[in-house]
Protein backbone atom coordinates (compact mmCIF):
# COMPACT_ATOMS: atom_id res chain seq x y z
CA UNK A 1 0.00 0.00 0.00
CA UNK A 2 1.06 3.68 -0.67
CA UNK A 3 2.09 6.00 1.65
CA UNK A 4 -1.36 8.04 0.88
CA UNK A 5 -3.55 5.72 -0.78
CA UNK A 6 -7.40 6.56 -1.99
CA UNK A 7 -9.16 4.47 -3.58
CA UNK A 8 -12.78 5.44 -5.54
CA UNK A 9 -12.92 8.57 -3.06
CA UNK A 10 -15.89 10.04 -2.91
CA UNK A 11 -17.34 13.28 -1.12
CA UNK A 12 -20.87 14.73 -1.38
CA UNK A 13 -22.05 17.84 0.58
CA UNK A 14 -25.72 18.34 0.81
CA UNK A 15 -27.19 21.25 0.59
CA UNK A 16 -30.13 21.95 2.80
CA UNK A 17 -33.07 24.28 2.95
CA UNK A 18 -34.26 26.21 5.73
CA UNK A 19 -36.11 23.38 7.85
CA UNK A 20 -33.22 21.02 6.82
CA UNK A 21 -34.48 18.88 4.56
CA UNK A 22 -31.89 17.85 1.52
CA UNK A 23 -32.06 20.25 -1.37
CA UNK A 24 -29.56 19.06 -3.70
CA UNK A 25 -26.27 16.96 -3.79
CA UNK A 26 -22.77 17.99 -4.94
CA UNK A 27 -20.42 15.91 -5.55
CA UNK A 28 -16.74 17.86 -4.42
CA UNK A 29 -15.08 14.63 -4.94
CA UNK A 30 -15.62 12.11 -7.64
CA UNK A 31 -14.49 8.68 -7.42
CA UNK A 32 -10.82 9.96 -7.07
CA UNK A 33 -7.93 7.56 -6.88
CA UNK A 34 -4.41 8.79 -5.70
CA UNK A 35 -1.39 7.35 -4.78
CA UNK A 36 1.53 8.69 -2.93
CA UNK A 37 4.83 7.79 -2.28
CA UNK A 38 6.59 8.43 0.77
CA UNK A 39 8.93 11.81 -0.06
CA UNK A 40 7.46 12.69 -2.57
CA UNK A 41 6.57 16.31 -3.91
CA UNK A 42 3.57 16.20 -5.03
CA UNK A 43 1.04 18.95 -6.79
CA UNK A 44 -2.58 18.81 -7.16
CA UNK A 45 -4.24 21.89 -9.49
CA UNK A 46 -6.91 23.18 -10.30
CA UNK A 47 -9.07 26.57 -10.40
CA UNK A 48 -11.85 27.47 -8.07
CA UNK A 49 -14.21 24.71 -6.76
CA UNK A 50 -12.58 22.01 -8.50
CA UNK A 51 -12.52 20.11 -5.09
CA UNK A 52 -9.06 19.97 -4.58
CA UNK A 53 -9.28 21.40 -1.24
CA UNK A 54 -11.90 19.20 -0.23
CA UNK A 55 -9.62 16.31 -1.22
CA UNK A 56 -6.85 17.98 0.68
CA UNK A 57 -9.07 17.87 3.57
CA UNK A 58 -9.36 14.24 3.89
CA UNK A 59 -5.74 13.37 4.16
CA UNK A 60 -5.94 15.64 7.22
CA UNK A 61 -8.95 14.04 8.66
CA UNK A 62 -10.82 16.80 8.71
CA UNK A 63 -13.93 15.54 6.44
CA UNK A 64 -14.51 11.96 6.34
CA UNK A 65 -15.69 10.37 3.02
CA UNK A 66 -18.59 9.72 1.64
CA UNK A 67 -17.63 6.88 -0.14
CA UNK A 68 -14.84 4.79 -0.93
CA UNK A 69 -11.74 4.17 1.29
CA UNK A 70 -8.31 6.70 1.87
CA UNK A 71 -5.47 5.28 4.13
CA UNK A 72 -2.87 7.83 5.08
CA UNK A 73 0.62 5.94 6.42
CA UNK A 74 -2.22 2.53 6.53
CA UNK A 75 -4.19 4.52 9.06
CA UNK A 76 -7.98 4.45 7.86
CA UNK A 77 -9.18 7.84 8.01
CA UNK A 78 -12.74 7.18 8.31
CA UNK A 79 -12.32 6.01 11.88
CA UNK A 80 -12.38 8.37 14.34
CA UNK A 81 -9.82 6.74 16.70
CA UNK A 82 -7.26 7.22 14.10
CA UNK A 83 -7.95 10.75 13.79
CA UNK A 84 -5.77 12.25 16.22
CA UNK A 85 -2.66 9.34 14.56
CA UNK A 86 -3.74 10.69 11.22
CA UNK A 87 -3.71 14.40 11.79
CA UNK A 88 0.29 14.06 13.47
CA UNK A 89 1.41 12.16 10.72
CA UNK A 90 -0.29 14.61 7.83
CA UNK A 91 -0.31 17.96 8.94
CA UNK A 92 -2.19 21.07 7.48
CA UNK A 93 -1.69 24.55 6.31
CA UNK A 94 -4.13 26.58 5.19
CA UNK A 95 -4.66 29.78 2.79
CA UNK A 96 -5.55 32.34 4.96
CA UNK A 97 -1.81 32.74 7.42
CA UNK A 98 -3.77 35.27 10.16
CA UNK A 99 -6.53 32.41 10.75
CA UNK A 100 -4.48 29.57 11.68
CA UNK A 101 -1.98 31.56 13.99
CA UNK A 102 -3.73 30.93 17.24
CA UNK A 103 -1.13 32.51 19.45
CA UNK A 104 0.38 36.28 20.01
CA UNK A 105 4.31 34.99 20.01
CA UNK A 106 5.81 33.18 17.47
CA UNK A 107 6.69 30.26 19.39
CA UNK A 108 4.24 29.88 21.74
CA UNK A 109 2.39 29.71 18.13
CA UNK A 110 4.52 26.47 16.76
CA UNK A 111 4.86 24.90 20.52
CA UNK A 112 0.88 24.93 20.62
CA UNK A 113 0.79 21.38 18.22
CA UNK A 114 3.52 19.13 20.58
CA UNK A 115 1.29 20.92 23.42
CA UNK A 116 -1.93 19.30 22.04
CA UNK A 117 -0.58 16.20 21.81
CA UNK A 118 1.27 15.99 25.04
CA UNK A 119 4.92 16.23 24.66
CA UNK A 120 6.92 17.41 27.62
CA UNK A 121 8.05 20.89 27.70
CA UNK A 122 11.53 20.03 27.48
CA UNK A 123 10.98 18.56 24.27
CA UNK A 124 8.06 20.75 22.96
CA UNK A 125 11.48 23.49 23.19
CA UNK A 126 13.74 21.23 21.36
CA UNK A 127 11.30 20.72 18.49
CA UNK A 128 9.89 24.02 18.38
CA UNK A 129 13.91 25.27 18.21
CA UNK A 130 13.66 22.20 15.38
CA UNK A 131 11.13 23.33 13.03
CA UNK A 132 11.51 27.34 13.21
CA UNK A 133 15.11 27.11 11.97
CA UNK A 134 14.35 24.23 9.42
CA UNK A 135 12.10 27.31 7.65
CA UNK A 136 14.93 30.53 8.28
CA UNK A 137 12.45 31.92 11.19
CA UNK A 138 14.15 31.31 14.43
CA UNK A 139 15.09 34.73 14.91
CA UNK A 140 11.65 36.11 14.67
CA UNK A 141 10.62 33.44 17.37
CA UNK A 142 9.67 36.22 20.18
CA UNK A 143 8.13 38.29 17.66
CA UNK A 144 4.25 38.93 17.38
CA UNK A 145 2.80 37.40 14.26
CA UNK A 146 0.67 40.81 13.69
CA UNK A 147 3.95 42.30 12.66
CA UNK A 148 4.93 39.59 10.02
CA UNK A 149 4.45 39.94 6.28
CA UNK A 150 2.62 37.08 4.95
CA UNK A 151 4.94 34.63 3.73
CA UNK A 152 6.82 35.15 7.00
CA UNK A 153 3.28 34.09 8.42
CA UNK A 154 2.78 31.59 6.16
CA UNK A 155 6.54 29.61 7.40
CA UNK A 156 5.46 30.10 10.73
CA UNK A 157 2.04 28.23 9.63
CA UNK A 158 4.42 25.73 8.39
CA UNK A 159 6.51 25.55 11.20
CA UNK A 160 3.40 24.90 14.00
CA UNK A 161 2.82 21.65 11.54
CA UNK A 162 6.94 20.90 11.54
CA UNK A 163 6.88 20.97 15.20
CA UNK A 164 4.33 17.58 15.16
CA UNK A 165 7.15 15.75 13.13
CA UNK A 166 4.73 14.96 10.34
CA UNK A 167 5.60 12.57 7.63
CA UNK A 168 3.69 14.54 5.77
CA UNK A 169 2.56 18.81 5.24
CA UNK A 170 -0.50 19.52 2.57
CA UNK A 171 -0.01 23.00 1.48
CA UNK A 172 -3.58 24.20 1.01
CA UNK A 173 -3.43 27.00 -1.28
CA UNK A 174 -0.90 28.28 0.47
CA UNK A 175 -0.10 31.19 -1.40
CA UNK A 176 -3.19 32.28 -2.51
CA UNK A 177 -3.09 35.52 -0.32
CA UNK A 178 0.26 36.37 -0.76
CA UNK A 179 2.45 38.79 -2.72
CA UNK A 180 4.62 36.99 -5.02
CA UNK A 181 7.54 37.62 -2.91
CA UNK A 182 6.15 35.82 -0.27
CA UNK A 183 4.48 32.95 -2.60
CA UNK A 184 8.39 32.23 -3.84
CA UNK A 185 9.87 32.53 -0.02
CA UNK A 186 6.94 29.60 0.73
CA UNK A 187 7.22 26.97 -1.75
CA UNK A 188 11.23 27.41 -1.36
CA UNK A 189 10.65 26.49 2.16
CA UNK A 190 8.30 23.66 0.93
CA UNK A 191 10.91 22.37 -1.45
CA UNK A 192 13.58 22.46 1.18
CA UNK A 193 11.57 20.89 3.68
CA UNK A 194 10.81 17.76 0.98
CA UNK A 195 14.86 17.94 0.07
CA UNK A 196 16.25 18.11 3.70
CA UNK A 197 13.70 16.58 6.17
CA UNK A 198 12.42 13.89 3.43
CA UNK A 199 8.77 15.54 4.33
CA UNK A 200 6.44 13.93 1.89
CA UNK A 201 4.77 17.52 0.24
CA UNK A 202 1.13 17.82 -1.08
CA UNK A 203 0.96 21.64 -2.22
CA UNK A 204 -2.62 22.19 -3.68
CA UNK A 205 -2.95 25.36 -5.59
CA UNK A 206 -4.31 26.93 -8.82
CA UNK A 207 -0.91 28.25 -9.97
CA UNK A 208 0.75 26.62 -12.40
CA UNK A 209 4.10 28.02 -12.29
CA UNK A 210 4.37 26.67 -8.03
CA UNK A 211 4.68 23.12 -9.48
CA UNK A 212 7.18 22.81 -11.74
CA UNK A 213 9.84 21.31 -9.31
CA UNK A 214 7.10 18.40 -8.13
CA UNK A 215 7.64 14.96 -8.86
CA UNK A 216 4.11 14.43 -10.18
CA UNK A 217 1.21 16.94 -11.02
CA UNK A 218 -2.72 16.14 -10.62
CA UNK A 219 -5.19 18.45 -12.57
CA UNK A 220 -8.42 18.50 -11.10
CA UNK A 221 -11.59 19.44 -12.49
CA UNK A 222 -15.09 19.42 -11.10
CA UNK A 223 -13.70 16.67 -8.56
CA UNK A 224 -12.29 14.61 -10.50
CA UNK A 225 -8.24 14.04 -11.31
CA UNK A 226 -8.01 14.43 -15.27
CA UNK A 227 -4.61 14.90 -16.01
CA UNK A 228 -1.56 13.43 -13.87
CA UNK A 229 1.84 13.18 -14.93
CA UNK A 230 5.36 14.86 -14.44
CA UNK A 231 4.97 18.35 -14.65
CA UNK A 232 6.75 18.25 -18.46
CA UNK A 233 4.22 16.09 -19.47
CA UNK A 234 1.22 17.76 -17.94
CA UNK A 235 2.51 21.53 -19.15
CA UNK A 236 2.59 19.68 -22.62
CA UNK A 237 -1.20 19.56 -22.53
CA UNK A 238 -2.09 23.62 -23.35
CA UNK A 239 -4.86 22.96 -24.76
CA UNK A 240 -6.31 20.74 -22.09
CA UNK A 241 -5.23 22.66 -19.70
CA UNK A 242 -6.70 25.79 -20.83
CA UNK A 243 -9.94 23.56 -20.99
CA UNK A 244 -9.78 23.32 -17.19
CA UNK A 245 -9.47 26.90 -16.99
CA UNK A 246 -6.02 26.82 -15.54
CA UNK A 247 -3.84 29.78 -16.78
CA UNK A 248 -0.64 28.10 -18.39
CA UNK A 249 2.39 29.96 -17.84
CA UNK A 250 3.18 32.83 -20.36
CA UNK A 251 6.60 30.64 -21.45
CA UNK A 252 4.57 27.37 -21.75
CA UNK A 253 1.91 28.52 -23.68
CA UNK A 254 4.53 31.09 -26.07
CA UNK A 255 6.17 27.79 -26.70
CA UNK A 256 3.10 26.31 -27.56
CA UNK A 257 2.13 28.29 -29.67
CA UNK A 258 5.16 28.68 -31.82
CA UNK A 259 5.17 25.44 -32.29
CA UNK A 260 2.07 25.22 -33.17
CA UNK A 261 2.98 27.69 -36.30
CA UNK A 262 5.95 25.03 -37.49
CA UNK A 263 8.92 26.05 -34.83
CA UNK A 264 10.95 22.94 -34.08
CA UNK A 265 10.78 23.83 -30.36
CA UNK A 266 9.47 20.34 -27.83
CA UNK A 267 6.40 20.05 -25.98
CA UNK A 268 6.15 20.64 -21.74
CA UNK A 269 8.52 23.99 -21.64
CA UNK A 270 8.67 24.41 -17.99
CA UNK A 271 9.69 28.07 -17.44
CA UNK A 272 11.06 31.45 -19.16
CA UNK A 273 14.93 29.91 -19.45
CA UNK A 274 14.18 26.59 -21.19
CA UNK A 275 12.17 28.51 -23.42
CA UNK A 276 15.64 30.72 -24.44
CA UNK A 277 17.59 27.90 -24.28
CA UNK A 278 15.06 25.97 -26.87
CA UNK A 279 15.08 29.28 -28.51
CA UNK A 280 19.08 29.09 -29.26
CA UNK A 281 18.91 25.63 -30.48
CA UNK A 282 16.19 26.80 -33.08
CA UNK A 283 18.49 29.01 -34.32
CA UNK A 284 21.98 27.03 -34.28
CA UNK A 285 19.65 24.57 -36.63
CA UNK B 1 -9.34 56.53 16.65
CA UNK B 2 -9.65 52.83 16.71
CA UNK B 3 -5.58 52.06 17.15
CA UNK B 4 -5.89 53.72 20.13
CA UNK B 5 -6.78 50.80 21.92
CA UNK B 6 -4.10 49.15 23.56
CA UNK B 7 -6.13 47.23 25.71
CA UNK B 8 -5.09 43.34 25.04
CA UNK B 9 -1.75 44.12 23.08
CA UNK B 10 1.54 42.60 24.64
CA UNK B 11 4.37 44.64 24.34
CA UNK B 12 7.81 42.66 24.16
CA UNK B 13 10.63 43.87 26.83
CA UNK B 14 12.45 42.61 30.10
CA UNK B 15 11.22 43.60 32.90
CA UNK B 16 10.99 42.48 36.12
CA UNK B 17 6.89 42.57 35.54
CA UNK B 18 6.86 40.36 31.80
CA UNK B 19 8.77 38.05 34.31
CA UNK B 20 6.27 37.85 36.66
CA UNK B 21 4.60 34.89 36.98
CA UNK B 22 1.38 35.36 35.38
CA UNK B 23 -0.77 34.46 38.58
CA UNK B 24 1.70 36.52 40.68
CA UNK B 25 0.22 39.48 37.76
CA UNK B 26 -3.37 38.52 38.57
CA UNK B 27 -3.60 38.69 41.86
CA UNK B 28 -1.41 41.73 41.92
CA UNK B 29 -4.19 43.29 39.42
CA UNK B 30 -6.89 41.71 41.45
CA UNK B 31 -5.49 43.59 45.02
CA UNK B 32 -4.85 46.48 42.92
CA UNK B 33 -8.29 46.71 42.18
CA UNK B 34 -10.06 46.06 45.09
CA UNK B 35 -7.54 48.71 46.48
CA UNK B 36 -8.67 51.22 44.19
CA UNK B 37 -12.09 50.84 45.81
CA UNK B 38 -11.04 50.63 49.29
CA UNK B 39 -8.94 54.20 49.45
CA UNK B 40 -10.89 57.42 50.78
CA UNK B 41 -8.48 59.70 51.53
CA UNK B 42 -4.88 61.58 51.05
CA UNK B 43 -2.95 58.49 52.38
CA UNK B 44 -4.30 55.75 50.49
CA UNK B 45 -4.58 57.81 47.76
CA UNK B 46 -0.58 58.32 48.10
CA UNK B 47 0.03 54.33 48.62
CA UNK B 48 -1.90 53.40 45.57
CA UNK B 49 -0.15 56.20 43.58
CA UNK B 50 2.97 54.89 45.01
CA UNK B 51 2.26 51.41 44.06
CA UNK B 52 1.44 51.93 40.14
CA UNK B 53 4.18 53.97 39.95
CA UNK B 54 6.48 51.12 41.06
CA UNK B 55 4.88 48.86 38.64
CA UNK B 56 4.81 51.71 35.83
CA UNK B 57 8.56 52.05 36.21
CA UNK B 58 9.13 48.79 37.10
CA UNK B 59 7.49 47.34 33.72
CA UNK B 60 9.91 49.29 31.36
CA UNK B 61 6.47 49.64 28.79
CA UNK B 62 6.55 53.28 27.27
CA UNK B 63 4.14 55.58 29.57
CA UNK B 64 2.44 57.06 26.38
CA UNK B 65 1.41 53.22 25.38
CA UNK B 66 -0.44 53.17 28.75
CA UNK B 67 -2.18 56.32 28.48
CA UNK B 68 -3.47 55.66 24.91
CA UNK B 69 -5.46 53.38 26.02
CA UNK B 70 -7.56 56.28 28.06
CA UNK B 71 -7.87 58.16 24.59
CA UNK B 72 -11.17 55.54 24.23
CA UNK B 73 -12.79 56.38 27.52
CA UNK B 74 -12.66 59.94 28.09
CA UNK B 75 -16.21 60.81 27.16
CA UNK B 76 -17.43 57.63 29.34
CA UNK B 77 -15.35 59.48 31.83
CA UNK B 78 -16.62 63.46 31.51
CA UNK B 79 -20.23 62.14 31.33
CA UNK B 80 -19.73 59.87 34.96
CA UNK B 81 -17.96 63.17 36.20
CA UNK B 82 -20.70 64.88 35.39
CA UNK B 83 -23.14 62.90 36.79
CA UNK B 84 -21.30 63.12 39.98
CA UNK B 85 -20.59 66.50 39.80
CA UNK B 86 -24.31 67.95 39.39
CA UNK B 87 -26.21 65.18 40.85
CA UNK B 88 -24.83 64.68 44.27
CA UNK B 89 -26.37 66.15 47.00
CA UNK B 90 -24.90 68.22 50.01
CA UNK B 91 -23.50 71.63 50.86
CA UNK B 92 -23.52 74.05 47.61
CA UNK B 93 -20.15 75.24 46.76
CA UNK B 94 -20.82 76.76 43.70
CA UNK B 95 -23.59 77.03 40.44
CA UNK B 96 -23.93 77.03 37.07
CA UNK B 97 -27.53 78.30 36.19
CA UNK B 98 -29.75 75.72 37.74
CA UNK B 99 -26.82 73.02 38.17
CA UNK B 100 -25.14 73.24 41.60
CA UNK B 101 -21.92 71.36 42.50
CA UNK B 102 -21.84 70.03 45.84
CA UNK B 103 -18.97 69.59 48.24
CA UNK B 104 -19.49 65.79 47.90
CA UNK B 105 -20.29 65.79 44.53
CA UNK B 106 -16.95 67.66 43.84
CA UNK B 107 -15.43 64.64 45.85
CA UNK B 108 -17.13 62.28 44.20
CA UNK B 109 -16.56 63.05 40.77
CA UNK B 110 -12.65 63.15 41.71
CA UNK B 111 -12.36 59.95 43.48
CA UNK B 112 -14.54 58.61 40.63
CA UNK B 113 -11.83 60.25 38.01
CA UNK B 114 -8.71 58.95 39.65
CA UNK B 115 -10.18 55.45 40.40
CA UNK B 116 -10.82 54.85 37.00
CA UNK B 117 -7.99 56.06 35.01
CA UNK B 118 -5.64 54.29 37.55
CA UNK B 119 -8.01 51.17 36.81
CA UNK B 120 -7.23 51.65 32.89
CA UNK B 121 -3.85 52.46 33.70
CA UNK B 122 -2.77 49.61 36.17
CA UNK B 123 -5.06 46.81 34.21
CA UNK B 124 -3.20 47.69 30.83
CA UNK B 125 0.06 47.03 32.71
CA UNK B 126 -1.24 43.89 32.87
CA UNK B 127 -1.99 43.01 29.61
CA UNK B 128 0.74 44.96 28.19
CA UNK B 129 3.59 42.62 29.96
CA UNK B 130 1.72 39.47 29.62
CA UNK B 131 1.33 37.70 26.56
CA UNK B 132 -2.29 36.16 26.05
CA UNK B 133 -1.32 32.14 26.18
CA UNK B 134 0.56 33.16 29.76
CA UNK B 135 -2.45 35.14 30.78
CA UNK B 136 -4.71 31.98 29.87
CA UNK B 137 -2.49 29.68 31.74
CA UNK B 138 -2.33 31.98 34.90
CA UNK B 139 -6.01 32.21 34.40
CA UNK B 140 -6.92 28.50 33.96
CA UNK B 141 -4.11 27.47 36.90
CA UNK B 142 -6.10 29.59 39.93
CA UNK B 143 -9.27 29.26 38.47
CA UNK B 144 -8.75 24.98 38.10
CA UNK B 145 -11.01 24.65 41.33
CA UNK B 146 -13.82 25.67 39.45
CA UNK B 147 -13.49 22.44 37.26
CA UNK B 148 -15.29 20.59 40.12
CA UNK B 149 -18.36 22.25 39.93
CA UNK B 150 -18.19 21.72 35.87
CA UNK B 151 -17.37 24.77 34.62
CA UNK B 152 -14.91 24.64 31.70
CA UNK B 153 -12.39 26.67 32.82
CA UNK B 154 -9.85 24.76 29.97
CA UNK B 155 -11.98 26.25 27.31
CA UNK B 156 -12.83 29.37 28.57
CA UNK B 157 -9.81 30.19 29.07
CA UNK B 158 -8.24 28.85 25.13
CA UNK B 159 -11.50 31.59 23.78
CA UNK B 160 -9.94 34.27 25.94
CA UNK B 161 -6.88 34.36 24.39
CA UNK B 162 -8.30 33.57 21.10
CA UNK B 163 -10.08 36.89 21.89
CA UNK B 164 -7.07 38.89 22.67
CA UNK B 165 -4.99 37.57 19.91
CA UNK B 166 -7.97 38.70 17.62
CA UNK B 167 -8.48 41.97 19.15
CA UNK B 168 -5.87 44.08 16.25
CA UNK B 169 -6.55 41.87 12.98
CA UNK B 170 -10.42 42.73 13.44
CA UNK B 171 -9.11 46.60 14.47
CA UNK B 172 -7.21 46.78 11.24
CA UNK B 173 -10.67 45.01 9.73
CA UNK B 174 -13.09 47.51 10.81
CA UNK B 175 -10.66 50.27 9.58
CA UNK B 176 -10.53 48.64 6.32
CA UNK B 177 -14.21 48.01 5.54
CA UNK B 178 -15.11 51.87 7.14
CA UNK B 179 -12.54 53.08 4.68
CA UNK B 180 -14.42 51.28 1.65
CA UNK B 181 -17.80 52.29 2.93
CA UNK B 182 -16.23 55.70 3.51
CA UNK B 183 -14.72 55.60 -0.51
CA UNK B 184 -18.86 54.51 -1.58
CA UNK B 185 -20.05 58.17 0.28
CA UNK B 186 -20.87 56.47 4.03
CA UNK B 187 -20.94 58.98 6.69
CA UNK B 188 -19.69 58.03 10.10
CA UNK B 189 -18.84 61.28 11.37
CA UNK B 190 -22.06 64.15 11.02
CA UNK B 191 -25.47 64.10 12.46
CA UNK B 192 -26.67 63.13 16.11
CA UNK B 193 -26.37 59.83 17.83
CA UNK B 194 -28.73 58.47 15.95
CA UNK B 195 -28.00 58.99 12.65
CA UNK B 196 -24.19 57.86 13.95
CA UNK B 197 -25.65 54.53 15.24
CA UNK B 198 -27.28 53.63 12.15
CA UNK B 199 -24.45 54.36 10.28
CA UNK B 200 -22.52 51.87 12.03
CA UNK B 201 -24.54 49.12 10.36
CA UNK B 202 -23.02 48.82 7.34
CA UNK B 203 -19.67 48.54 9.66
CA UNK B 204 -21.16 45.83 11.48
CA UNK B 205 -22.43 43.33 9.49
CA UNK B 206 -19.42 42.71 7.36
CA UNK B 207 -17.27 43.09 9.96
CA UNK B 208 -19.62 39.95 11.83
CA UNK B 209 -20.08 38.08 8.99
CA UNK B 210 -15.73 38.41 8.22
CA UNK B 211 -15.29 37.04 12.19
CA UNK B 212 -18.01 34.04 11.78
CA UNK B 213 -15.37 32.98 8.79
CA UNK B 214 -12.31 33.24 10.83
CA UNK B 215 -13.69 31.47 13.53
CA UNK B 216 -14.47 28.87 11.22
CA UNK B 217 -10.97 28.85 9.76
CA UNK B 218 -9.17 28.59 13.20
CA UNK B 219 -11.01 26.33 14.40
CA UNK B 220 -10.54 24.25 11.18
CA UNK B 221 -6.92 25.17 11.67
CA UNK B 222 -6.65 24.45 15.78
CA UNK B 223 -8.41 21.10 15.05
CA UNK B 224 -6.13 20.40 12.03
CA UNK B 225 -3.63 20.67 14.65
CA UNK B 226 -4.54 17.83 16.83
CA UNK B 227 -6.23 20.27 19.30
CA UNK B 228 -8.93 18.17 21.38
CA UNK B 229 -9.54 20.28 24.52
CA UNK B 230 -7.64 20.43 28.07
CA UNK B 231 -7.37 16.58 28.44
CA UNK B 232 -3.74 15.26 28.09
CA UNK B 233 -2.22 18.80 27.09
CA UNK B 234 1.25 19.62 28.08
CA UNK B 235 2.13 22.54 28.28
CA UNK B 236 5.39 24.22 26.30
CA UNK B 237 5.70 27.12 28.93
CA UNK B 238 4.67 25.60 32.43
CA UNK B 239 3.97 28.12 35.25
CA UNK B 240 6.94 28.31 37.85
CA UNK B 241 7.51 30.62 40.51
CA UNK B 242 10.41 32.35 41.16
CA UNK B 243 12.45 34.48 43.38
CA UNK B 244 10.20 37.75 41.77
CA UNK B 245 7.15 36.50 42.48
CA UNK B 246 7.84 35.66 46.26
CA UNK B 247 9.06 39.69 46.37
CA UNK B 248 6.43 40.73 44.20
CA UNK B 249 3.28 38.83 47.21
CA UNK B 250 4.97 40.37 49.46
CA UNK B 251 4.43 43.85 48.16
CA UNK B 252 1.17 43.18 47.19
CA UNK B 253 0.34 42.23 50.44
CA UNK B 254 2.28 44.77 52.19
CA UNK B 255 0.75 47.31 49.85
CA UNK B 256 -3.51 46.06 50.95
CA UNK B 257 -2.47 46.42 54.26
CA UNK B 258 -1.45 49.87 53.95
CA UNK B 259 -4.53 50.86 51.86
CA UNK B 260 -6.71 49.10 54.83
CA UNK B 261 -4.71 50.99 57.20
CA UNK B 262 -4.64 54.20 56.16
CA UNK B 263 -8.43 54.01 56.27
CA UNK B 264 -9.30 52.86 59.56
CA UNK B 265 -6.42 55.33 60.98
CA UNK B 266 -7.27 59.01 58.67
CA UNK B 267 -9.77 59.82 61.17
CA UNK B 268 -8.35 59.23 64.61
CA UNK B 269 -5.19 60.45 62.92
CA UNK B 270 -6.82 63.90 61.88
CA UNK B 271 -8.27 64.08 65.65
CA UNK B 272 -5.02 63.30 67.03
CA UNK B 273 -3.20 66.35 65.15
CA UNK B 274 -6.51 68.44 66.05
CA UNK B 275 -7.95 69.15 62.55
Amino acid sequence: MSFIDAKQLVHEYFRRDEEGNIEGIQVAVDHVDLQVEQGQFISILGHNGSGKSTLAKHINALLSPSDGTLYVDGRDVADPREHLAVRQTAGMVFQNPDNQIIASVVEEDVGFGPENIGVPTDEIWQRVEYALKSVGMWKYRTHSPNKLSGGQKQRVAIAGVMAMEPKCIILDEPTAMLDPNGRKEVIRVAHELNEKKGVTIILITHYMEEVVGSDRVFVMDHGKVVLQGTPREVFSQVETLEKYRLAVPQATKLAYELQKSGLGIPSGILNREELLEALAACRLN
Amino acid sequence: MLRDITLGQYYPAASAVHDMDPRTKLFGTLIYIIALFLFNNVIGWLVVTAFLVLAIRSCKVPFSYMVKGLKAIVMLLLIAAAFNLFLTSGTTVFAIGPLKVSDIGLRNAGLMTIRMIYLIVGTSIMTLTTTPNQLTDGLEQSLKFLNRIHVPVHEIAMMMSIALRFIPILIEETDKIMKAQMARGADFESGGIVKRAKAMVPLLVPLFVSAFRRAGDLALAMEARCYHGGEGRTKMKPLQYHGVDRISYIIILAFLILVIVSRVVYHPLLQLIGV
